[in-house]
């Protein structure tokens, strides 16, 4: 099996603090990972860290064997890794489908050709795939803020999946999604990593939708790794009970 | 920025984009033939409007679509018409070479001086292209020698076109026409190419559009650099329509004034420079009885336009256009429950 | 040496100008998010009205002077305020901006049209005179201006130091969401940095009117300063426009005298690039957070 992400030791202070603590683990070809823990155990933070939002202040992060820590989120998309946001950002003044197009033009061919080229860099067809996998497709010429959140929340899944990349990473995907889009929203993502498969990490709160989705986890606490393992090993694992008591 | 509820059709649109096209060409016929009749001054007023609507909708490009708050563009305008009036008067120059190089050089100064606008947050870049309107302002009213300081350099010759002396109003006036057609279709052709929509992500949300891979740097500069690019060649028709220039129309109230007319059209709407311009420039023709005051009246219509409908004249009429055909929210309605 | 201490003097007391437009333009853009285009606008149109007040109403000058800032405190610091801000701010910081470029060229050919297209006289409490100090002739009307704008800034430091009413406007312009939670009337804070904005205004107006002579463009020269001097000395602090606008007096004056008259301005805009590029919080400015 391949090891896509190898994550070794990163580390992120803010001052005096360590938001990040010394994080390791590896996300394999395939899989659906979940990082989970209590509020402000350090997950974004390393999130950000690992896309290149924020500078880890020691530790690598290697895609694939090629270390790729200093690198800026623009590089990190271009490398195959994309991502969706805790706070929704589609663009909602273009359509549903332009939305995707954006999505993954940047990946077509060079930004001259890019401009003598179609006006859709050729990705029409993947777009209404993609439209039709997510099943928005009533809606894909309207503009994309007039959706409502659970349907934004999944353009803003089919955006990270337009570029085909190697490794996608899902910010509370979950969060103030309704149960019932909940379920699509699962099934989607489920279907993208068994029909296609996509590589996957994903943070969230939402324990059922973890536990239900990931084939393996990560659980933080306090800026460290306290427990990996699949969702029934740490469930049962009693340091991973005595932190989340309370919760 | 105002989210979508406001739009019927959303931006980038194939339908939109067709209409665009459709009423710049319809434009360009209309002014063909509008200033039959009307005389010298009427045509050249004419001739400036689209002039200064070629400045005005590079400055759309850098400011209405990308984002970037540029105070430097009547500074390129006048590069671009000094490089104009040099080139043809006193290195005998052909005025297509000229608009060429016009337009090349305030690229590359474009580019240069978007280097900063990469490396501060955005309102900076307003103080640095307003240091930059200042200096280059500076440079004509002092450099006697070669900009001729402020008594200007006069008699600059209009374009020769195939053998063709462009020199009468209405023969020069149908000049501008075509160069500002050409010169809107370009931009058209632009925005509706992908590297419309990586502007527009540029302008919504940057670290969205990083995300996505978009290069916010390379794009960045370009918009700058096109936006100045625009200006330039705005310059170079108007060094030829004037006949005569100095260096007080390229000053920094000058920049202040294009900004102005590209929010008064509707910053970001395509057809808006040419609304903007129309009130910055063919308004006060109208109103010159008043005296000084249309720059006054121009100047509150902004104010009041901006207090009612940021989003300009266009966005004014797309509202109006939107309360009469109100579909009914369709693609409001919130999912409850299953998807189709 | 003794040219230079008159060219340094002269520097301070123009500085010192810059500095009280600086302050105030700082003050509006901490708590309102207004960057106003026009502030050189502000501080040129004072003088012109109380000309005009004294020419219309043919009244003392004395008086002309309190009604003229009276009148104009709460136009263009009320006025300005509820007329242009407030609806617009809803809209964000750039139509606001675009607006006060609309003013300055409002309140420019209004000066122009409605009172004079010529440089005006303006009448001096101080004598035109100068004074023999350490051998070098000192002008008493720069001294004055100093003194004068010293004695403002430090009056409003105090202001918002000392006083419960400042400290709560320092509060509301560093952070208004904090400041409405600890329940601060932060709207009333707001318009009171309008007002004093305003009144700082009107007193660089009349202090450097008698000198420079008041014309409807002197505000494209004294704006482009107060920018730079805010900018220079630190977008967030009321201190680095202080600084900011002594140091940016007195490079122009010495530019003036030393390098070129012709491209004396060239030398503050080029400070303020290199502020911009090396050091974009200003000198006294707190570094914001850095995105990679």
């Amino acid at each position: 099996m391949n090891t896509v992400l190898e994550v070794h030791d990163v580390r992120k202070h803010f001052g005096g603090i360590a938001a990040v603590d010394g994080v390791s683990f590896s996300v394999n070809e395939g899989e659906i990972l979940g990082i989970i823990g209590p509020n402000g155990c350090g997950k974004s933070t390393l999130f950000n860290c690992i896309l290149g939002q924020l500078a880890p202040t020691s530790g690598s992060v290697k895609l694939d064997g090629v270390d790729v820590t200093r690198l800026t989120p623009e590089q990190m998309n271009r490398k195959g890794v994309s991502r969706t946001f805790q706070l929704l950002q589609v663009f909602p003044e273009l359509s549903v489908r332009e939305n995707l197009i954006l999505a993954g033009q940047e990946h077509q061919g060079t930004m001259i050709s890019r401009l003598f080229g179609a006006r859709d860099a050729g990705l029409t067809s993947q777009a209404n795939r993609m439209i039709a996998f997510f099943k928005l497709q009533h809606l894909a010429d309207a503009p994309a803020g007039g959706l409502s959140y659970g349907q934004q929340k999944l353009l803003d899944a089919a955006m990270a999946f337009m570029a085909g990349p190697r490794l996608v990473l899902l910010d509370e995907p979950a969060g103030g999604v309704n149960l019932t889009m909940l379920g699509d929203l699962k099934d989607r993502l489920k279907a993208m990593n068994t029909e296609a498969g996509a590589t996957f990490m994903v943070i969230e709160h939402n324990m059922d939708f973890v536990m239900s989705l990931c084939s393996r986890v990560v659980v933080m606490a306090e800026g460290k790794v306290l427990a990996i393992g699949s969702p029934d090993e740490v469930r049962a694992n009693p340091a991973v009970i005595e932190a989340y008591l309370g919760h | 920025m105002t989210g979508a509820q406001g739009l019927n059709e959303p931006r980038m649109s194939a339908s939109r984009m067709d209409g665009v096209f459709l009423a710049l060409i319809a434009g360009a016929v209309i002014l063909w033939f509008a200033p039959v009749g009307m005389g010298r001054y009427g045509t050249y007023v004419l001739s400036l409007w689209l002039v200064t609507a070629v400045a005005v909708m590079g400055l759309n490009l850098t400011l209405g679509i990308a984002g970037l708050k540029s105070l430097a563009q009547a500074a390129f305008m006048g590069i671009g018409a000094y490089a104009t009036a040099l080139l043809t008067t006193k290195a005998g120059m052909g005025w297509f070479p000229a608009f060429a190089i016009s337009g090349a050089l305030c690229f590359a100064v474009g580019l240069v001086l978007g280097f900063p606008a990469l490396r501060v947050k955005a309102h900076y870049l307003a103080f640095v292209t307003l240091a930059f309107s200042t200096l280059v302002w500076l440079v004509l009213r002092n450099e006697q020698w070669l900009t001729g300081g402020v008594f200007g350099l006069p008699n600059i010759p209009r374009p020769v076109l195939f053998g063709l002396r462009l020199d009468g109003a209405l023969a020069f006036h149908r000049f501008v026409v075509g160069v500002t057609l050409v010169l809107a279709l370009i931009l058209w052709w632009l925005i509706r190419s992908p590297w419309g929509r990586a502007f527009l992500a540029l302008r919504e949300n940057p670290v969205r559009a990083a995300s996505l891979g978009i290069d916010i740097r390379a794009y960045t500069l370009l918009a700058f650099a096109i936006g100045s690019a625009y200006a330039g060649f705005a310059g170079a028709l108007y060094a030829p329509l004037v006949e005569f220039i100095d260096p007080s129309p390229f000053q920094l109230s000058a920049s202040f004034f294009l900004l102005l007319m590209v929010v008064a059209g509707g910053s970001g709407y395509q057809l808006g420079p040419f609304v903007g311009a129309l009130l910055g420039v063919v308004l006060p023709e109208w109103l010159r009885f008043t005296g000084g005051l249309y720059l006054i009246i121009f100047a509150a219509i902004v104010v009041a336009l901006l207090i009612a409908c940021p989003q300009g004249v266009l966005g004014l009429i797309e509202r109006g256009w939107l309360a009469m055909t109100r579909k009914p929210a369709s693609a409001n309605l919130p999912a409850k429950g299953k998807l189709p | 040496m003794a040219e230079f201490l008159a060219y340094l003097i002269a520097g301070l007391a123009t500085g010192a100008i810059y500095a009280l437009a600086a302050i105030g333009f700082t003050l509006v853009w901490q708590t309102s998010q207004t960057i106003n285009f026009a502030q050189g606008e502000f501080v040129m149109l004072p003088a012109i009205l109380i000309l005009l007040a004294v020419k219309l109403f043919a009244m003392p000058v004395w008086l002309g002077v309190i009604i003229g800032i009276v009148v104009f405190v709460v136009i263009f610091g009320w006025g300005f305020k509820v007329i242009i801000v407030d609806p617009m701010i809803r809209h964000g910081v750039l139509p606001l901006a675009i607006a006060t470029m609309a003013l300055s060229i409002i309140m420019k050919e209004g000066a122009k049209d409605g009172f004079s297209a010529e440089a005006q006289r303006f009448p001096s409490i101080i004598p035109s005179e100068t004074v023999l100090f350490l051998g070098v002739s000192i002008s008493l009307q720069h001294i004055a201006i100093i003194t004068v704008a010293c004695l403002a800034i430090g009056t409003l430091q105090w202001f918002v130091t000392q006083t419960k009413t400042g400290r709560q406007m320092q509060a509301a312009a560093q952070n208004p969401g904090v400041a409405l939670i600890l329940g601060i009337p932060v709207a009333q804070m707001v318009l009171l940095t309008f007002l004093i904005n305003a009144a700082l205004a009107a007193l660089a107006s009349i202090l450097i009117s008698p000198v420079y002579l008041a014309k409807f463009s002197n505000g494209e020269v004294i704006g482009l300063f107060a920018f730079i001097a805010a900018i220079v000395g630190g977008f967030n602090q009321v201190r680095g426009a202080l600084a900011g606008g002594l140091i940016v007096g007195v490079i122009d004056s010495l530019a003036a005298a030393y390098i070129s008259t012709t491209y004396r301005l060239a030398v503050p805009l080029v400070l303020l690039v290199v502020i911009i590029l090396v050091k974009p919080e200003g000198l006294f400015g707190r570094q914001e957070e850095r995105k990679i």
